[in-house]
């Protein structure tokens, strides 16, 4: 049996100064170094594959596998990017982790290199988290002076140096080539694959990709063994992750459970939804993964599962959207958002995004008429599959989905002449009892 | 390449001190390739300079060896660098949908207001420049506001009133989960990898980032130890 919920990554969160070296060591931390040092690299990679460890980036691509595609014959140095860009809406995960315990990123950046043999190893972190960024350039210079980074770590032989790099504001860099042109200095437009990052990467140099929760979730596999870590979860979806609960729930926070859980016992653990209020929508995992309904709140929350009720497990990141909420504004916004961050790099993007947030402006205004609707469906078709990445695609799924569901919602919308919500009923402040 | 003596020619060319160039070339040499550094280097440019300048963009090109054309092209691809002068203070609201719905909009609109600003437009004194920002990985302490990329959680109208009230007044405030706030050209030194002493300041973690450890600790449960668990086992 598993308890409900299991903190390994967010554990340490509350101890004194839990950002500092000491405090990690004192708990324990970077013992995984020299476990995995008395390894040999591949055998690092086979513990990391029998983990059923998966990418918590929103793919959910299994960790273990992307390491083995690293062509340890090819000359060039391998490098390991950790996409800290966090900024699918929604996510908000790792920031938490590494303003708390950086050492726990770094640590598993240390193994995670060692394993597929790279020496140099960044973390990208989006700008616009001043204070993450000074507790990671702190943690890696603390590392360093420890010995834990820099040459001949432990005395092992094994060298490794860590940058911290700052982005500039860019939702695509997230999108992993994306990434990787921004560490190169050049505007985050996304790259024609093949050639994959694991053999033409940064630099045309085999590079591995992993989000920041994946490499920090290596640490804990290597001290407490593959099997702990596959007893935890579902039968394809092995272990724990962060669950991110925001929105109109009592107490909106980090949830660090087995996948699995539903949001149902999330919600009740989160202690229901505010008072006098109940789940209209809620996103699985960020706004680019459809929206799904009460209906759905017993739904596992793992790969497969959220997969076969019409949606993605994504990055765990639970919006929750009470009554209050016009699910049309909503929408609104998030295509809004694609449309701003639509790199410009394929037409079916740049121009759809477009289109879309014309046709829905006019539909939330009343405007219109309910041929638009059709119209929407249409405009998502010729995005959905023909764009260059996945941002593309992210961007039909709250129009999609919620067209799907609350066709009524829209409809209402053009008999009202307008949005028939009270936008102030749906605020954090809004008097107790208020309604739309 | 440049040679020392074209360096000294360019640093009188393009306005920016001998400093700020030896510092650039710094940011360049940590990356086994130089390009790599363009990003930091145009944050350095922001706080020396207080947006990117046309000076700026020449001494990146001139020291990563490319276009100005090519620095600009990424310059204007990322929004956090400025085009017009920032205040002391960019403030940040996000809208994007989880915040907006939980009053983003109307503190962003009360804050239009109160300053008498447009979005992207900067107070007559120079204090704050208004801005709203897409989701902040914060949504768990929504309403977000950013002062200068520090987290100010759960916000209201009324207290994102007073804390532009206070930064305008020079009074001190401090992120609701991080540290002092320092001035925007501040911040953009530490994003250039220039670190300031306070990553010592503030908690490690807010209270919604502890909520579910906090139910755990109190009903005693664990994800257990490889010990507490034998390998395989079934689920
Ligand atoms: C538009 C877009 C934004 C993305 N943003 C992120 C992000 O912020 N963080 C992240 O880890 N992965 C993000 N991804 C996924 C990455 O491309 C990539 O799959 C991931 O970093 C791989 O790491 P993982 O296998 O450890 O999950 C994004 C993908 C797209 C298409
Ligand atoms: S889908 Fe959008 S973000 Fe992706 S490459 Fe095309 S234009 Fe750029
Ligand atoms: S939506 Fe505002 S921080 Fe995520």
């Amino acid at each position: 049996m598993t308890d409900t919920l299991t903190p390994v990554l967010t554990d340490n969160w509350d101890a004194d100064r839990a950002w500092t070296l000491a405090s990690y060591e004192e708990r324990g931390g970077y013992a995984a170094l020299d476990k995995a040092f008395a390894m040999t690299p591949d055998d690092v990679i086979s513990t990391v594959k029998d983990s059923g460890l998966r990418g918590r980036g929103g793919a959910g691509f299994p960790t273990g596998m992307k390491w083995g595609f690293i062509p340890q014959d090819n000359p060039r140095p391998k490098y390991l990017v950790v996409n800290a860009d966090e900024s699918e809406p929604g996510t908000c995960k790792d920031i938490p982790l590494m303003m708390a315990s950086p050492h726990t990123l770094v640590e598993g950046v240390i193994v995670s290199s060692y394993a597929i043999r790279a020496n140099t190893a960044f973390i990208y972190v989006r700008g616009e988290v001043l204070h993450v960024i000074r507790r990671l350039q702190r943690a890696v210079q603390e590392a360093y002076l420890a010995g834990h980074l820099g040459k001949n770590i432990h005395g092992s032989g094994y060298d490794l140096d860590l940058i911290v790099h700052a982005g500039a504001g860019a939702y695509i860099c997230g999108e992993e080539t994306a990434l990787l042109e921004g560490l190169e200095g050049r505007r985050g437009q996304p790259r024609l694959r093949p050639p994959f990052p694991a053999v033409a990467g940064l630099y045309a140099s085999p590079t591995v990709i992993n989000n920041v929760e994946s490499i920090a979730s290596v640490p804990s596999i290597i001290t407490n063994g593959a099997g702990w870590f596959a007893g935890m979860g579902t039968e394809k979806s092995n272990g724990f992750g962060i669950f991110s609960l925001s929105g109109h729930v009592t107490r909106p926070g980090q949830y660090e459970a087995p996948l699995g859980i539903t949001l149902r016992e999330l919600i009740d653990l989160a202690g229901g939804m505010r008072e006098g209020h109940e789940l209209k929508f809620w996103t699985p995992g960020g706004s680019s993964t459809p929206l799904l309904t009460p209906e759905h709140l017993d739904v596992p929350l793992d790969f497969e599962s959220v997969g076969a009720a019409g949606s993605m497990l994504g990055t765990r990141a639970l919006q929750l959207f009470d009554e209050t909420t016009c699910v049309v504004r909503a929408v609104l916004r998030w295509t809004e958002f694609y449309k701003h961050e639509s790199c410009g790099k394929c037409t079916p993007c740049r121009e759809g995004t477009w289109w879309l947030t014309q046709t829905l402006a006019r539909l939330e205004k009343g405007q219109g008429d309910e041929a638009d609707l059709d119209l929407l469906l249409d405009q998502c078709d010729n995005i959905l599959g023909r764009s260059f990445c996945a941002l593309g695609d992210g961007a039909t799924s709250p129009i999609s989905s919620s067209i799907q569901h609350f066709r009524d919602e829209y409809l209402a919308h053009l008999t009202h002449g307008g949005c028939p919500f009270d936008p102030a009923a749906s605020t954090a402040f809004a008097p107790v009892g208020a309604s739309a | 390449m440049t040679s020392d003596i074209n360096g000294a020619e360019s640093l009188e060319r393009a306005g920016l001190d001998e400093t700020t160039w030896a510092e650039l070339r710094e940011i360049a040499d940590r990356y086994p390739e130089k390009r790599s550094g363009l990003l930091p280097m145009l944050h350095l440019v922001q706080s020396v300079e207080g947006r990117v300048t046309p000076e700026g963009i020449e001494a990146c090109a001139e020291i990563l060896g490319i276009s100005a054309a090519e620095v600009n092209g990424v310059a204007t691809f990322y929004t956090m660098y400025k085009r017009k002068p920032v205040g002391d203070y960019h403030v940040g609201v996000c809208t994007n949908t989880l915040c907006a719905v939980m009053g983003g909009d109307l503190i962003f609109e009360r804050l239009k207001d109160h300053l008498d600003v447009g979005n992207d437009e900067t107070t007559e004194d120079g204090k704050i420049t208004l801005e709203h920002v897409e989701c902040n990985a914060a949504c768990d302490y929504a309403p977000v506001m950013m002062v200068n990329w520090e987290f100010m959680d759960n916000q209201t109208p009324e207290s994102a009133v007073q804390v532009v009230d206070d930064l305008r007044a020079g009074r001190e405030v401090h992120s609701t989960r991080g540290p002092r706030l320092c001035t925007w050209r501040e911040a953009e030194r530490v994003l250039a990898g220039f670190p300031d002493d306070r990553a010592d300041e503030g908690p490690a973690a807010g209270p919604a980032s502890l909520a579910g450890l906090s139910i755990a600790r109190e009903r005693g449960w664990t994800a257990g130890a490889a010990s507490d668990r034998a390998e395989g086992e079934s689920k």
